[in-house]
């Protein structure tokens, strides 16, 4: 499918999404809210997304405009019809939440933890949300941009 | 008199037992079939595999992190000690990927060195990961065979890179130097010795009963599963999923050379096996192809001393030894990446062991982790 298709398919459950065709892929935004319906769409419905290729999060409180912005970005291939999106969710920096994929792709039970360790993003109902890389008394999140470690950190 | 009885956990007082007769059991951090610092908490049921929980992070060096602080030149050698195994290609997703950004054309002979490159690094990978699968299996001769062959390929990059295993040969818009002058010529005496080579390992491993007998019907993936558990490369494609990037997504010159991208229907050990091991040819065919028929030429587009990216996302992907390695930048247009992400094939095909080992018999594990053919730096990053 084209990206005009696919986004003519989206537009159908999604007509308030943001689209942006600058990058190589379709990119679509969608409220926090209506994100799991909508990635239980993608995965089941006409554009079989069944592929999650890549999942992580962009903690944007460095730049001028986002001091309390996360976005969780998905990269999504589909095995039969060789389309790609990506789909960006925005958080609340300050109390990142969202549903959990892990149900609907397998390999993001996994990715979520790690975003969860190293983000603080909370999957809401993920069977087994838990620091991955970590201890579980570790304090603070470190691929947030604000994360300071005077002892282990060598800043350039 | 007072009768003993026996305790209800049999009397191990030190082990770790649930009330349903559970035995839990750690494998690793330093367990030699793990090969590096992963940490398997397997929980038994007689010798029943129920449930494996990966502890990771022994080896985590937040290098996406390091990566933000690094220019677009230095991060990509950061990525040679991910995939230690593929370092070579992982560079080259970071090239393609930066490169993406600046819309680079990379002078033809650069393209064919690198996928010249690539493809010696595959094969000292799938060498490598041979060797120790037959040993984990209890095999000792054939990692000594394995080793024979790939020290020559380690020492041809030594001659052209200056380095064994982390190779560091690529920079944003090419290759560091040009080849050796005696590249071409030890290339074609490996080529040419190495062809047998394989007809041996098959009948040293490959055909060999006892081999067949503890892979054939282990750890079965099916095809609908590979897809959802995110696995590619070899793994993926031994149940029977089409996932080559070099045939999906060709990159560099890999839509000018005629090979083939093996996939094995069965799901089990043995066709990821199989697949591995047919590969090895394909990548010979390759560097036969190409060994011929380097371009003249620059080695390196002219590029400025300092890179900047545009303001944007970028996302390129490269096939590597273990699968799909995958490169997402977010730039804010400075001379470092904002954010970086790597998508590691080891990551994704680590998440479906639990699945694949379930119901399996303790002794099978190493069978199924040596044909996921985990390598933990790449898994931690």
């Amino acid at each position: 499918m084209t990206n005009e298709e696919i986004k003519q398919h989206i537009i159908t459950v999604q007509p308030n999404g943001v689209f942006d065709e600058t990058g190589e892929w379709l990119q679509v935004q969608v409220e926090v809210g209506e994100w799991k319906p909508f990635a239980q769409w993608l995965r089941n419905d006409a554009l079989q997304m069944d592929f999650l290729f890549c999942l992580t999060c962009i903690d944007w409180s460095a730049t001028a405009t986002g001091k309390t912005l996360l976005t969780m970005v998905y990269h999504f291939t589909s095995t039969v019809f060789r389309h790609t999106i990506v789909v960006k969710v925005k958080l609340d920096r300050n109390n990142p939440e969202i549903e959990t994929v892990s149900d609907c792709w397998r390999t993001a039970e996994l990715h979520e933890r790690e975003v969860f360790d190293l983000f603080g993003v909370k999957f809401l109902h993920h069977p087994d949300l838990r620091r991955l890389v970590l201890t579980d008394d570790f304090e603070g999140y470190p691929l947030r941009k604000d994360f300071e470690d005077p002892i282990n950190m060598i800043k350039l | 008199m007072e009768t003993y009885k026996v305790p209800p956990n049999g009397g191990d007082e030190g082990l770790d037992t649930a009330d349903d007769g559970a035995l839990v059991i750690n494998v690793g951090p330093q367990h030699p079939a793990t090969h590096g610092v992963l940490h398997l908490v397997i929980t038994l049921q007689g010798e029943t595999i129920q449930k494996i929980e990966p502890h990771l992070g022994y080896i985590h060096r937040s290098i996406e992190k390091m990566c933000e602080s690094l220019s677009y030149r230095q991060f990509i050698y950061v990525t040679s000690r991910m995939d230690y195994l593929s370092a070579h290609i992982n560079n080259h997703g970071c090239a393609l990927c930066v490169e993406k950004g600046l819309q680079l054309e990379v002078p033809p002979r650069a393209q064919v060195i690198r996928v010249l490159m690539g493809e010696l690094t595959r094969i000292a990978s799938h060498e490598l990961w041979w060797g120790a699968m037959a040993m984990d299996l209890g095999a000792f001769t054939p990692f000594f065979y394995a080793f024979r062959e790939r020290e020559t390929i380690n020492d041809i990059m030594e001659e052209t890179c200056g380095a064994r295993l982390t190779m560091n040969y690529m920079v944003p818009g090419g290759v560091m130097y040009d080849l050796h002058p005696n590249f071409q010529q030890r290339v074609k005496d490996f080529i040419q010795l190495f062809n047998n080579k394989i007809d041996e390992y098959d009948d040293l491993v490959t055909g060999n009963i006892i081999f067949q007998n503890r892979t054939k019907g282990v750890g079965v993936l099916s095809a609908a599963d590979a897809i959802s558990y995110g696995c590619t490369g070899p793994v993926a494609r031994g149940s029977g999923v089409a996932c080559d990037i070099r045939k999906l997504y060709p990159y560099a010159v890999y839509d000018k050379v005629a090979f083939d991208e093996i996939i094995e229907t069965a799901g089990d050990s043995y066709a990821r096996y199989l697949v591995r091991v047919k590969e090895l040819r394909q990548s010979v065919r390759i560097i036969e192809q190409l060994i011929d028929n380097i371009p003249e030429g620059d080695f390196q587009a002219k590029t400025k001393a300092v890179l900047k990216l545009p303001k944007g996302e970028f996302y390129s992907r490269v096939e590597t030894a273990r699968g799909e390695f995958g490169v997402y930048i977010v730039s804010e247009g400075g001379t470092t990446p904002y954010r970086i992400k790597f998508r590691s094939p080891g990551f994704s095909n680590l998440s479906a062991l639990d699945h694949m080992s379930r119901g399996s018999k303790i002794g099978d594990l190493m069978a199924i982790m040596g044909t996921l053919d985990l390598v933990i730096p790449d898994i931690d990053r």
